[in-house]
């Protein structure tokens, strides 16, 4: 990609140090644990030590008696201004708190609001909670049955199916099936894992009696959507929408955790409006790995039809989704099992099937989290793993086996058979790049060289394609309210900027990538132009930062509005130079007279005239607003190459090397794009061989702390080597396609794909993952092998 | 995460120390590096009524080698044996040790004391020290006593520690000439207790073993001397089979529960792998780390 | 010196916090963390675990960086701690600190804090690491945006700033 501006005006393509860094390398970030207020109390929560219980009784007093406990809130409190439940964000229902069952191990039973935090965990200690334990539905296949206990007694119909979703030809699927010369069939699952963003989910909330005012900072990817929703759920009590402010200050990581309400917030609000006076709610660690957050869950039945020579024809899946108690999986609204019916993936498949099954079951709900791009990390592991399974079962190199079957370049936009046109790809590209830099043939030499002494050495591919910037108003939705996004910029009289948008970074380096934008539209230096997001008093209005949304929507909001606002400037341009617009050449930063580049006005001139020399009959100012309406999804992509080699001892997974390579068409800042590229891949990483939720089979959550949730450190971690292509956007303004969830996307396949190809001699077609050094040690001591 | 109240003592010596705990009895608790006891205390694990920090009380820090044994105080912060050049050279097997206890960080508080005074099998150190031989010294109402490690560990987080009893000191006999050591931990990530650790202390003269120490870690309720595979590696000489046999028997002793990290079969097979590696790496570091003259 | 105030003991402490000496009257169960964030309100210093594993609290205690949520603030009476905000120098920017912002070792700036903590210590008594040593030296403190890469960076960049004398060192 050229660069069209210099380094002093840091546009696209420039490594622009970031804008964000002062603060928090000073600790001087914002965060909602940062927030303090005069007379500010505390919230914490009681929780359920049980999966599916009655409530007996709920005893306060030994609470109550504390000096400084002010409050404990129950189920039954809530129930008189109808509080107790409110929607999701899937349009399904779910607690603030519970009025007669629990539905999870860690779900919040009631609240205690106490002077400081240490008194509110007092407080929580002693309020006792009687339960009648019920049988907890766990396995979301027994939750299927006909004689399963039912989980939401409360709902309608009986029954622990919540939704059934398809997307393909059936019959046409199932005849190309039935005359494949081979099928490869596999069941994988993809556990539970979470988010562990660092900081955990909190806010502060604050009613201001006299002005009928709530403001609430809150750990918020989507603070516009959450002010609608607490307008919608509690404007029987009062709170209208213009009196709501939303404030997601400094967010210590996101990944998708921290898009859904949760009871607390509500509860810190209800507590607020209760006593006047602002509360603060933030999770323990534990509060946050047991009730929020999670994501995956996905229990999949993979099929691929093929010839013998080694084309793919058809796919199937058949997909059972553990929700949890409620679907609160955060997704378009159309779609429930979200992006899914991707996972024809990076390849030209004639016929595909996908069916997908929501279930209830006694654990906490959620799903969309983890850089999961609305389930794409759940389709592009279930194909690169089946790809990598039919090219090892045929006998096929599966580097041969990927370049055989991609979609070729020619075919873009593709139109692929479960319905997605894909912008622009070159799947060959990124992948052949991947094969020079990691030196493909030479480590099939040496896996062949040491497999013949005994040792034991993997290569896994993973070739990728995403799909992200939701979305297209026609298509995408949540709660009914259309995925466009939105920037709102203003030039002062010396020239300076300021932009807001309807986005919320949390740690992507929106306050540096927005100013670049505008800086390369408009020419006006990244130093002068200040970005802010996050505050629905003063932001537009958008639908926040998840899903790799943000330069797809916003930042081609920011592109269009600079576009505006260049078109007004170049009419007062040409007003101030006395000729024709057509007459004026632009180069960032300044209109020139063609034929004679001495008369020329700055970008600066320009807005200095908007205010005090503009033409007559033009409104003063130079500002524009665009909410962008994408034409369609982005299609990033890559091809990664993982190496490792397994201790036969032990059963340990080294990781020798790993090489990613990205497609995320023009790039803004190669800087922060490779540091979402390393970042992604950490959380890769981690699914793939260190994280799992896990419950025994009442339904108590094994892994409630860092102790045996396990987050890798900078040793488990391998260094990453990145490496891109660019294919831009054809449709995206800038020809930018989002990256920040392409590596975790990506990632674990290769891994896996590496572990099973380096046992796959053994006669091992499959571990899921996590695949921990215990799965390889049993795999290995199975086939009788040792050290 | 929030501890429940307590009472705090800091008392400025032994006596005093012994005193205090003596007073509260079962109620209060010894604060040394903390690093076990305020994460259990912060997850309601723990409750005393009464801490007694011997933080302030000077004298237990101590490390040094005298007459044939090595002194290390029981406040010996973990990052000394990781840092120590004494210990890198004469007592290998205390620097692995004390390398993959916990983190960096928690190792800048965490006490070789406190890692041996829980009577956690999870722990690190006990397998060490029982290879080791070591003892430990300790103070109580009664006065001073040594205790061999061996006799140490009494069940699951007991110790022969009585009520009021601090440990002050812990020695290990120094290793004769044709000896090495090594611990090795496997462990699903930095920070995590043991998936199994063994360690190894071997003696060798003539090429044949003279004396082994096995210490097995998280390998079952109390942290486990392997004397069945000690006693079978004495005599002999040590060559693969061999080694390979003692893995079995250390497996043999080893009686690990199924968690999270895997069943109790794969732990216990890895007691059998890291036991034929600690040999090993042991016997490999024999001649290295001569006595230096003072 | 307590005094009992009820069934409440407090505790009188005075500690040395980024050079200024403070003084403060606390609960023995107040952990050093909350000391600092809550009772000094400086908010520099973050909290991310229960489990002592996550390594954003870390702060220098006599010059060591230790987990500042696995200590109680009673237990540093008398001594020296510094937090992120110590480092700094009369408005100039500790070399690390500046290397983190160059090499790009920070996203959300969560655990920043805490990383920052432990390079000032790390470079102290090692000043020509090699990758695998820093990545040792970061392995108490947790990061979920970065992948550890730019921090090794950052690391290695403020050695080399550290070693050619960089003018106006702060900090520890």
């Amino acid at each position: 990609m050229t660069l069209r501006t210099p380094p002093e005006i840091g546009g696209m393509g420039h490594s622009v140090r970031r804008k964000e860094d002062p603060r928090f390398i000073q600790g001087r970030g914002n965060y909602v644990d940062d927030v303090k207020l005069p007379g500010m109390l505390h919230l914490d929560i009681v929780r359920s030590p049980l999966a599916h219980a009655r409530i007996k009784s709920i005893n306060s007093a030994n609470a109550l008696a504390i000096p400084g406990v002010l409050a404990v809130i129950t189920g039954r409190d809530l129930e008189q201004y109808n509080l107790a439940w409110m929607p999701t964000l899937m349009g399904d229902t779910q607690m603030v708190l519970p009025v007669d069952t629990v539905k999870f191990d860690g779900q919040e039973v009631a609240a205690v609001l106490a002077t400081d935090r240490y008194i509110a965990a007092d407080g929580v200690a002693a309020v006792s909670v009687e339960y009648e334990p019920i049988t907890p539905v766990i396995d979301p296949f027994k939750a299927l049955e006909p004689d399963s206990p039912i989980v939401r007694e409360d709902k309608e119909k009986q029954s622990n199916h919540i939704w059934h979703w398809e997307a393909g030809d059936r019959n046409s699927t199932d005849r190309a099936f039935r005359q494949s010369d081979v099928t490869i069939k596999q069941d994988i699952y993809i556990p539970r894992i979470h988010v562990s963003s660092i900081e955990t989910c909190g806010c502060v909330a604050q009613w201001d009696a006299i002005q009928e005012k709530l403001t609430i900072w809150m750990t918020s990817q989507a603070p516009h959507v959450v002010r609608t929703v607490l307008a919608l759920v509690a404007g029987h009590l009062g709170l209208a929408e213009h009196k709501i402010r939303v404030i997601a200050p400094d967010i210590g990581g996101g990944f998708g955790g921290k898009v859904p309400v949760y009871p607390g917030y509500v509860l810190a609000i209800a507590a607020s409006f209760l006593t006047g006076k602002p509360v603060k709610w933030v999770e323990d660690r534990m509060d946050n790995l047991m009730s929020d957050s999670f994501a995956r869950d996905y229990h999949i039945s993979a099929e691929i039809a093929a010839r013998q020579d080694g084309t793919m024809e058809a796919l199937r899946i058949k997909t059972v989704a553990d929700h949890g108690y409620t679907d609160a999986a955060t997704q378009p609204s159309k779609f429930p099992a979200g992006l899914f019916h991707i996972c024809t993936g990076s390849y030209d498949f004639k016929d595909a099937f996908v069916e997908v099954d929501g279930v209830y079951t006694n654990k906490p709900p959620g799903g969309i989290a983890y850089r999961c791009s609305f389930r794409v990390t759940e389709a592009v592991y279930a194909i690169e793993r089946m790809a990598d399974i039919t090219a090892h079962q045929l006998g096929i190199d599966p580097a041969e086996f990927r370049l055989k079957n991609f979609v070729k370049p020619e075919a873009f936009p593709y139109r692929s058979v479960l319905g997605w046109e894909y912008d622009s790809g070159n799947y060959p590209a990124a992948l052949e790049k991947a094969m020079n830099i990691i030196g493909y043939p030479a480590l099939r030499q040496e896996q062949a060289e040491k497999r013949g002494r005994g040792e034991l050495m993997g290569i896994g591919i993973s070739s990728f394609t995403e799909i992200v910037g939701a979305g297209p108003s026609r298509h995408f939705d949540i709660l009914g309210i259309k995925m466009f996004d939105s920037a709102d910029i203003r030039v002062h009289p010396t020239g300076k900027a300021i932009a807001r948008f309807g986005t919320r970074s949390q740690g992507q380096g929106h306050e540096t990538t927005y100013a670049q934008i505008i800086a390369e539209e408009l020419g006006i230096p990244v130093g002068d132009i200040a970005v802010e997001e996050g505050d629905t008093d003063t932001a537009p209005y958008g639908l926040g930062t998840y899903a790799s949304r943000s330069t797809p929507t916003a930042g081609a909001a920011g592109a269009i509005a600079a576009r505006k606002i260049r078109d007004k400037a170049r009419t007062i341009a040409s007003y101030l130079l006395d000729v024709d617009e057509s007459d004026l050449e632009w180069e960032p930063g300044r209109f020139w007279v063609r034929g004679n580049p001495q008369r020329a006005k700055t970008i600066q001139e320009i807005a200095y005239a908007a205010y005090t020399d503009h033409p007559a009959g033009m409104e003063a100012g130079l500002e524009a607003h665009s909410s962008y309406d994408p034409p369609n999804l982005t299609y990033p992509f890559g091809s990664y190459i993982c190496v490792v080699d397994i201790d036969k001892g032990t059963g340990e997974i080294k990781i020798r090397r790993f090489v990613a390579v990205d497609d995320c068409g023009n790039i803004i800042n190669p800087m922060i794009v490779e540091g979402q590229v390393h970042g992604g891949l950490t959380m890769g990483l981690a699914p793939a061989m260190f994280e799992e939720i896990v419950y025994d089979e009442n339904g108590n959550n094994l892994t409630s702390t860092f102790m045996d949730y396990l987050l890798p450190t900078a040793v488990e971690t391998p260094v990453w080597e990145t490496g891109q292509t660019c294919t831009p956007s054809p449709h995206h303004p800038l020809g930018a396609k989002g990256i920040g969830e392409s590596a975790t996307v990506g990632a674990p396949a290769a891994i896996a794909n590496a572990v099973v190809d380096a046992l796959w001699h053994l006669g091992v077609r499959n571990i899921d993952i996590p695949i921990t050094s215990a799965k390889v040690w049993k795999v290995l001591r199975d086939a009788g092998v040792d050290e | 995460m929030i501890p429940r109240r307590f009472k705090y003592l800091s008392p400025t010596s032994l006596d005093e120390a012994v005193t205090m705990l003596g007073d509260y009895g079962p109620e209060a608790k010894v604060l040394a590096g903390g690093q076990s006891l305020i994460p259990m205390m912060k997850l309601q694990l723990a409750a005393p009524a009464c801490i007694v920090d011997i933080n302030r009380i000077p004298g237990l820090e101590e490390l040094y080698e005298d007459n044939e044994v090595l002194h290390i105080g029981s406040l010996t912060r973990e990052r000394v044996l990781d840092a120590s050049q004494l210990i890198r050279t004469r007592y290998p097997i205390l620097h692995d040790t004390a390398a993959v206890i916990a983190d960096p960080l928690v190792r800048n508080m965490a006490t070789v004391g406190g890692n041996l005074a829980h009577g956690d099998p999870a722990n690190d150190h006990p397998a060490t020290m029982l290879a080791l031989g070591a003892q430990v010294t300790t103070r109580g109402p009664e006065g001073e006593r040594t205790i061999p490690l061996s006799e140490f560990f009494e069940g699951p987080l007991t110790t022969a520690l009585k009520e009021a009893e601090i440990l002050t000191e812990i020695q290990v006999p120094a290793l004769p000439p044709g000896s090495g050591s090594a611990y090795l931990k496997l462990e699903r990530k930095v920070g995590d207790y043991a998936t199994a650790g063994v360690a190894a202390v071997i003696t060798m003269r003539d090429g044949v073993c003279q004396r082994a120490g096995i210490g097995l870690t998280n390998a079952g309720p109390t942290p486990i001397k392997a004397a069945a595979t000690e006693s079978f590696l004495v005599g002999k000489r040590l060559d693969d089979d061999t080694i390979r046999e003692a893995g079995r028997r250390a497996a043999l002793e080893a009686h690990p529960s199924a968690d999270l990290r895997g069943p109790a079969e794969y732990k216990r097979d890895m007691v059998r792998v890291l036991t034929g590696r600690a040999i090993r790496l042991a016997l490999a570091r024999i001649g290295q780390g001569q006595r230096q003259i003072a | 010196m307590s005094t009992e105030t009820g069934q409440l003991t407090m505790v009188q402490i005075k500690v040395t916090v980024n050079g200024e000496e403070r003084e403060a009257t606390v609960e023995p169960r107040l952990l050093l963390v909350h000391f600092i964030r809550e009772t000094l309100g400086i908010t520099g210093t973050h909290i991310g675990c229960d489990t002592t594993h996550c390594g954003a609290c870390t702060v220098l205690l006599d010059g060591r960086p230790v987990k500042s949520c696995t200590i109680f603030a009673v237990q540093v009476n008398g001594r020296q701690i510094m937090t992120v905000e110590g480092l700094a120098q009369g408005g100039k920017l500790h070399p690390i600190q500046e290397a983190f912002t160059e090499e790009h070792g920070l996203q959300c700036g969560f655990c920043t804090p805490g990383m920052l903590m432990t390079g000032v210590a790390f470079l102290q008594d090692n000043l020509n690491p090699t990758d695998d040593e820093v990545r040792r030296a970061i392995s108490g403190n947790l990061c979920r945006c970065t992948g550890y890469m730019n921090i090794v960076k950052a690391y290695q960049s403020a050695a080399g700033k550290i070693r050619a004398g960089t003018p106006g060192e702060g900090g520890a």
